[in-house]
């Protein structure tokens, strides 16, 4: 029982005044952004990035959890008042929840989603408590050859899933992979795609491609299709809570979501969303009110919701014990590891116990700060709704721009920020997903870096690559990422 | 009112980022924030400051990349001449500005005082054959290709080091199947599970892993053994071998001369205070202090020394 004795260590870290001061910053903020539309936790951790030069690690890993843990409570919020899903993770919320909304049940979607995003998020807490030491001892054995098979995984699946067509997923990643290589190549010392600028050595740093990417192209995108409408905010009547019917209908779908969420969203592309797809979709089939679906059933928010938070705390997994980004968010948390000079793996848990179980602690802390913040304060959050658009997204802009010089003082960053920023706007334009992209950047040195490794260990033999049972599980289920579909469009075809 | 509650965190944040005061000692970091060189810099005026040397403001700059010939061109072009202009560098330094055909020239800047040192050590897994630093080197010589050896990135100190030992055991320093790992404990990784034969790195990389039993140190760099770490150097297990990751600190080019002697007292000062040695202590630093010209005949020595290694190594010209 080693996990609880280092739990109760990581409280002590994590109930510290100042820990908790950002715990609340954290969660005050992730709830704000996750409520105004267009603004996600990725986003918002890269802005927050330059603070990592004047805070602790621990203090900002426990405020980077409670900005991405809040964001997922906040998204509910917007979906189900206004049906824009603040954060990707809640589009299925908005489906019902804004029903409930205008039914005037809005009260009993906000309870339910506050209340099993709570729940969702402790058990899902729990299961990382328990399987992130386990998963970083596995992770131990793991020879370059599998973690480059895994990455081969990661991108195929975040192209095949992501975004309209195939087509568009793999020029995202390619696009990415092109970044990743920009700057001097670790094992031999030499420079490539650098054009001699001096500034490029290093490489293009994730955040200027994440705010380029998430704030300039979003901001242009927005702008550009702005009309003067507001969207109607549906008023709330009575109190926040839950009857007893209301009771009744959520607990299953709560626990159903978290049980679909936490595994889904630690795998490689996996992510928030196709989770609360899939539950939305299991709690339809489940339901005995099938008749109340598509006007407001509780049974449509609970289960998404609960998924949405599972998943969140399910990407922690593969970041901490592999250094595996499987989400946007993910990536930017491993660029703010990489700031501290700390390298998320399995020695994390060995060589940072105190960081890692702070973090872990801090979850179920947030989680419960937020419960507090979001059921009886909505109210108060709800108004951030009415900043005008215009005067929101222009501070946005200004704050990146600022942020982004804060992080190193480069010329070159901020050029190459309006420069992505104009080419995500594009990408926005036409439909190619954002995040194999970020995911080409940030796994593509990793997978040469292993790719290499595991050849010039092997002396050139490229057998080495398929000479773990792991490394050709992991080949074969990208290679089924890659033609199974295509294989069932002809079985189709045949039958 | 609410614009406001929303964008205040955010503007608070990029002040933090963005702003520290103007103070009369520019301090040149060329790294980023939170790393070796950092807190060399960040300690050693924190030191000064505690120990009454000098006691006034210092605007600290973090400019990482490359060794740190990106944030000394740029100290270079912007404090040459200026009188209270300083910079952190060390022996990655040498070894980066020949391998990038950086245009800094280190004899340029000002040689202050070298301060802290590194040692390497050479570690196989707990369970390898290689009981000693003689086993290891004569496996690597019967088959340099099937014994890789991993460490920090091509041309760094960590590669360096191993030429240094392939060169005193005689192996062609081209045949090493070096393979650069990107961090420490992904040598450690590598070590563990088979990947690597032997991994290269700083002591206090691998020190714990050590005391964990997952690896073996055979060999340490330095001249003398270090105390409390029960490992033969290089050249008790006879390869004559002396290297250190080193980091110390330069004056602007065109420095005064004045400002330059009070510069080097300063340090000299500090380095025998009782803030400094409390600083050494927690941070596990090994004190390799050289200050003046004295530094700058030993950067001389480092430069040529790591220039022919990595012409034999075949990444430099």
């Amino acid at each position: 029982m080693e996990t609880f004795s280092l739990l109760l260590q990581g409280f002590e870290v994590a109930l510290q005044p100042i820990n908790l001061f950002w715990a609340l910053v954290g969660s005050v903020l992730g709830t704000a952004i996750g409520i105004l539309p267009g603004i996600g936790p990725a986003l918002t951790i890269a802005l927050l990035l330059p603070v990592t030069i004047s805070v602790a690690p621990t203090s900002a890993f426990i405020m980077f959890a409670g900005v991405l843990y809040g964001a997922m409570y906040g998204g509910s919020t917007t979906s189900i008042l206004i049906n824009t899903p603040g954060e990707a993770g809640s589009m299925m919320t908005a489906l019902e929840g804004n029903k409930m909304a205008r039914a005037g049940r809005g009260a009993s979607a906000l309870a339910t989603a506050a209340i099993g995003s709570f729940v969702a998020g402790t058990i899902a807490t729990l299961a990382l408590t328990f399987a992130a030491p386990a998963i970083a001892e596995i992770a131990f054995y793991f020879r370059p050859a599998d973690y480059f098979a895994l990455t081969v995984l990661a991108f195929t699946s975040m192209a095949v899933v992501m975004g309209t067509s195939r087509v568009r997923g793999f020029i995202s990643l390619f696009l990415g992979l092109a970044l990743g290589l920009i700057g001097i190549d670790q094992m031999t010392g030499q420079a490539r795609l650098t054009f001699g600028v001096p500034g490029l050595f290093d490489g293009m740093e994730l955040a200027v491609v994440l705010v380029s990417l998430f704030a300039v192209g979003e901001i242009l995108y927005v702008a550009s299709r702005y009309r003067k409408n507001s969207s109607e905010i549906i008023p709330i009547r009575g109190q926040i809570w839950m009857s007893r019917e209301d009771w009744k209908r959520s607990w299953k779908p709560w626990l159903r979501g978290a049980s679909l969420g936490f595994p889904i969203g630690a795998l490689p592309g996996g992510g928030s969303e196709i989770p609360t797809m899939l539950s939305y979709t299991l709690e339809r089939k489940l339901t005995k009110h099938p008749e109340e679906f598509g006007k407001g059933a509780i049974e449509g928010v609970a289960g998404p919701e609960a998924a949405n938070n599972a998943a969140a705390a399910g990407i922690l997994i593969p970041l901490l014990t592999l250094g595996l980004p499987t989400s946007a968010t993910a990536a930017v948390l491993l660029a703010a590891f990489q700031n501290y000079g700390l390298q998320p793996g399995p020695f994390l848990f060995s060589s940072n116990p105190q960081l890692v179980w702070g973090l872990i602690a801090s979850l179920y802390v947030g989680n419960a700060m937020l419960l507090v913040l979001n059921l009886p304060l909505v109210g108060i959050w709800v108004r951030l709704l009415s900043i005008p658009a215009p005067q929101l997204y222009g501070g946005i802009l200004v704050f990146a721009t600022i942020g982004i010089w804060g992080v190193a003082n480069s010329l070159v960053d901020v050029i190459a920020m309006v420069i992505i920023g104009v080419a995500g706007y594009v990408m926005r334009v036409y439909d190619f997903p954002i995040a194999p992209v970020l995911i080409g950047l940030i796994l593509g040195p990793m997978a040469e870096q292993q790719l290499r490794t595991a050849l010039a260990a092997g002396q050139g033999n490229p057998i080495m690559l398929v000479s773990t049972p792991l490394s050709v599980i992991f080949l074969t289920i990208a290679a089924l990422f890659l033609l199974a579909p295509l294989l069932l469009r002809r079985l189709r075809a045949n039958a | 009112m609410n614009l406001k509650t929303a964008l205040l965190p955010l503007a608070m944040f990029a002040a933090l980022a963005t702003g520290t005061a103007q103070a009369q000692v520019n301090l040149m970091l060329p790294a980023n924030p939170g790393g070796g060189w950092d807190s060399t810099g960040r300690q050693a005026f924190q030191a000064m400051n505690e120990a009454g040397i000098y006691t006034g403001g210092v605007n600290f700059t973090n400019k990482g990349g490359a060794g740190g010939t990106i944030g000394l061109a740029e100290f270079q072009g912007s404090q040459s001449g200026k009188p209270d202009a300083l910079a952190v560098f060390g022996a990655i330094t040498v070894g980066s500005i020949i391998l990038n055909n950086s245009p800094i020239d280190l004899s340029q800047f000002r040689p202050i005082a070298r301060l802290t040192a590194e040692y390497l050590v050479i570690a196989v897994s707990a369970d390898s054959p290689h009981q000693s630093l003689q086993d290891l080197v004569e496996a690597v010589k019967a088959d340099p290709g099937a014994n890789a050896v991993g460490g920090g990135s091509a041309g760094g100190v960590d590669h360096i080091a191993l030429a240094l030992l392939a060169q005193a055991a005689d192996i062609p320093v081209a045949d090493l199947n070096y393979i650069p790992q990107a961090s420490g404990a992904e040598t450690v990784t590598g070590i563990v599970n088979g990947t690597l034969a032997a991994g290269i790195s700083g002591i206090s990389e691998f020190q714990q892993f050590a005391e964990q039993g997952r690896i073996r140190i055979l060999g340490i760099t330095s001249a003398e053994r270090k105390a409390g770490l029960d490992v033969p150097t290089f050249k008790e297990a006879g390869y004559d071998v002396d290297i250190a990751n080193w980091r110390g600190f330069l004056g602007a080019p065109g420095m005064p001369e004045d400002n330059y002697q009070t510069w080097v007292d300063r340090f000299t000062q500090m380095n025998g205070s009782e803030p400094w040695q409390k600083v050494l202590e927690t941070q596990g630093w090994d004190q390799f202090f050289l200050s003046g010209e004295e530094f700058g005949t030993f950067i001389k020595e480092e430069n040529e020394r790591i220039g022919a290694i990595l012409k034999e190594a075949g990444l430099a010209k």
